[in-house]
């Protein structure tokens, strides 16, 4: 039974539009404030393509190339770290102009703090000897495994390397094969030759 | 039935751990309905700073939520409360005000453009909590009244009554 009063109720529901955009950056700003940001990321468009860059209040978390769905990603992030992960370009933007200034050719080495808790045990190990290889220097699987105290386990070196959750700023990209050759890379060869050459390892 | 299973050994509590999606996740996909809703429930002057508030406390509590099968509800019961908060804020005010109190945000003070309003939906606004919430996912979001119990917490029965009895309430205090 629908009568004159449900019809009215119905047809007067107070409607306003809701603007979503400014919604997402005060709640972003608002948890910011009050601590409840436990993990900001916002999209990156590098020339390798599309990036998803995550940060949280201790550094860098998570630089992905955005081929893999990235609600996977943070889908994983919110399973290891915090599910307070809220979309907020405003903090992941110190991250976002080094990366600008990196591919510009004008930066040299990160300036920000990671955060490791994606890796744990050996990836970690090895990822961090990684983290020393400077610019423009190259490194191999096996002295990287040397250098994370397990001079045998360079092919456990090569995935932890293809694990790395943090692309371009922990350069795995300069870690190449004893014999020359490229080794392999999460992104795709393509980009470990683009970023090679844009450090001057390899000819442009 | 002999009440055997009153006797089994009682099933260990096994710790499955809730895998909560992001956050941001929820915001997306509530954000838009929910303002509907608390539009209705406290006008589109409150909704605003009801539907921040909803959003801010439920991430506050997320992290310890224990039951991750129905998040729209949960974020419903949440911005029922807040919505109920904002009326009772509401009533209070002209008394603060005499008292000089200005605790009140000065958006708030502002007068409710509310055109199509008609004044009927003030009436919603001052029913009880169940009444006004019930109302306004019936009518506003026209739900069905079993999954507007789900989102309520109540049985579909439970649901039902609500919205008769308000717009019982209504259909005295509004002259045709």
């Amino acid at each position: 039974m629908t009568d004159d009063l449900e019809r009215r109720l119905g047809a007067a529901a107070p409607a306003t539009a809701l603007d979503l955009g400014a919604l997402r950056a005060t709640l972003a700003r608002r948890a910011a404030a009050d601590g409840l940001l436990d993990v900001a990321y916002s999209a990156y468009d590098s020339p390798l393509g599309a990036l998803t860059v995550a940060v949280t209040p201790r550094g860098l978390l998570r630089l992905s190339y955005a081929d893999d769905a990235a609600d996977t990603q943070l889908d994983e992030i919110a399973d290891q770290v915090s599910p307070r992960i809220l979309h907020d370009p405003v903090s992941t933007d110190a991250v976002r102009r080094q990366l600008d200034d990196y591919f510009a050719g004008t930066r040299r080495d990160f300036d920000v703090p990671i955060d490791w808790r994606l890796v744990r045990g050996f990836a970690g190990q090895v990822l961090r000897a990684t983290a020393g290889i400077r610019y423009g220097a190259v490194s191999t699987y096996r002295h990287i495994a040397t250098d994370a105290v397990s001079p045998n386990a360079y092919r456990a070196a090569g995935n932890a390397l293809g694990s790395n959750p943090i692309p371009i700023v922990v350069p795995c990209h300069r870690v190449l094969h004893a014999g020359g050759g490229l080794g392999g890379y999460t992104g795709g060869l393509d980009r470990k030759r683009f970023l090679l050459r844009l450090e001057g390892v390899l000819e442009a | 039935m002999t009440g055997e299973r009153s006797h089994e050994t009682p099933t260990p509590r096994v710790l499955v751990r809730v895998r909560l999606p992001p956050f941001q996740t929820l915001i997306d996909a509530h954000a838009s309905e929910l303002h509907r809703f608390l539009s209705a429930s406290v006008g589109p002057t409150e909704a605003d700073d009801c539907l921040q508030e909803t959003f801010i406390s439920a991430l506050r509590a997320y992290p310890r939520l224990r039951d991750a099968s129905n998040l729209r509800a949960w974020l419903y019961t949440i911005a029922q409360r807040k919505a109920t908060d904002a009326i009772r804020r509401m009533a209070r005010r002209p008394t603060r005000e005499l008292n000089g109190d200005d605790s009140v945000a000065p958006s708030a003070l502002a007068p409710e453009p509310e055109p199509v309003d008609d004044g009927l939906w003030r009436r919603v606004r001052a029913l009880p909590a169940k009444q006004r919430t019930a109302v306004a996912h019936r009518f506003v979001l026209d739900l069905a009244y079993a999954e507007i119990g789900t989102r309520m917490g109540i049985s579909e029965e439970a649901a039902r009554q609500n919205v008769s009895a308000a717009l019982r309430r209504l259909r005295r205090e509004v002259t045709p």
